[in-house]
């Protein structure tokens, strides 16, 4: 083949390049509606919301020299329940510090749904307007976060977590955080 | 009546179709609503990511929805306004993107395409050799007629 030809193949080589490129949106457990939080590495938002069943108020300041764990749920939220085991699991393990925020619920079903499902939470706040999920940059229920010790936030999970999410992010996630 | 009610029920499903926005939702001041509306216009809803959060009949959106009112009562600019959602949920958030270096190949991509094909075609038609002048002679006529002619 002459030299002369080779611009005739830019079309192939940019269509092959295109292809690979757009290949990647069909590739299994690709979901576009996932997307980064803006708030990675930005100080977590603060809150101070009342606790559920008349316990202490929850606020970021009790989060102070700690990895800790956020997670958004509510009683009405089915894939909460799927990940409720999850949490269980990882609370009775005491591999992470578990606070819970309950989205837009009634403080007597989510009462409800922690006696059926298990209280995976170190203390839990009551978010009745959703306006703490709406500073976290949260899109529904279950979302979960992780925070620094320094108060940012460096992870952030949409939907329910699962065994893989836990081998997969989040241990790898303690240990570059330097969990003790 | 039973024509009205048909009148009714069309524009109320086309009231529905372009505004999610309910009634209480709207400020009573008339300037800042259509403020609100021109920026909810612009903001993408996070949970049906096709629409705007002012057609959006999501949770999330009603949210955010009022959350633009309450800013512009209390004296945000509309870019405010904005930032105060895209600080949470980043600029994907805008259903038109901001020109910057990250998005630079999406908003000028087209025109390089169209850049680099025009040249090709320049120099395409550059180098294809120039039409003969000359007439055809008889014969070449002849020939062509017949081709023409076995044609049809």
């Amino acid at each position: 083949m002459s030299w002369r030809r080779a611009p005739y193949l830019l079309p192939l080589i940019a269509f092959v390049a295109l292809a690979v490129y757009l290949s990647r949106g069909l590739a299994p457990g690709y979901n576009p509606e996932l997307l980064p939080s803006a708030l990675i590495d930005k100080p977590a938002p603060s809150f101070d919301l009342a606790g559920l069943k008349g316990e202490a108020r929850l606020s970021n300041q009790a989060f102070a020299d700690e990895i800790v764990f956020v997670n958004f749920f509510a009683s009405w939220c089915v894939p909460c329940r799927a990940e409720s085991p999850v949490l269980m699991d990882l609370a009775r393990r005491d591999v992470i510090v578990l606070y819970g925020i309950d989205y837009k619920d009634k403080p007597e079903d989510a009462e409800k749904f922690l006696q059926q499902y298990g209280d995976p939470y170190r203390r839990i706040g009551v978010d009745e307007n959703g306006r703490t999920a709406i500073d976290f940059g949260a899109y529904g229920v279950p979302e979960t976060y992780a925070i620094d010790r320094t108060g940012r936030i460096r992870w952030r999970h949409v939907g329910p977590l699962t065994a893989d999410v836990v081998t997969k992010e989040i241990l790898p996630l303690l240990r570059e955080l330097g969990a003790s | 009546m039973t024509r009205a009610l048909a009148v009714a029920a069309v524009l109320l499903g086309i009231a529905h179709a372009a505004f999610a926005v309910e009634p209480s939702e709207m400020l009573a001041n008339p300037a800042l609503e259509a403020r609100a509306e021109a920026i909810g216009k612009q903001l993408r809803c996070q949970v049906c990511q096709n629409e705007s959060i002012e057609e959006s009949g999501a949770d999330l959106a009603h949210d955010l929805r009022v959350i633009i009112r309450e800013r512009l009562k209390e004296g945000d600019s509309d870019a405010q306004a904005i930032k105060y959602v895209t600080d949470r949920y980043g600029d994907f958030v805008l259903l038109k993107p901001p020109v910057e270096p990250a998005t630079y190949l999406l908003w000028f991509s087209p025109f390089v395409i169209l850049a680099v094909g025009a040249a090709g075609a320049w120099l395409y038609l550059r180098r294809r050799p120039a039409p003969p002048d000359e007439p055809l002679d008889l014969n070449q006529r002849r020939q062509l007629e017949r081709l023409l002619l076995d044609d049809q």
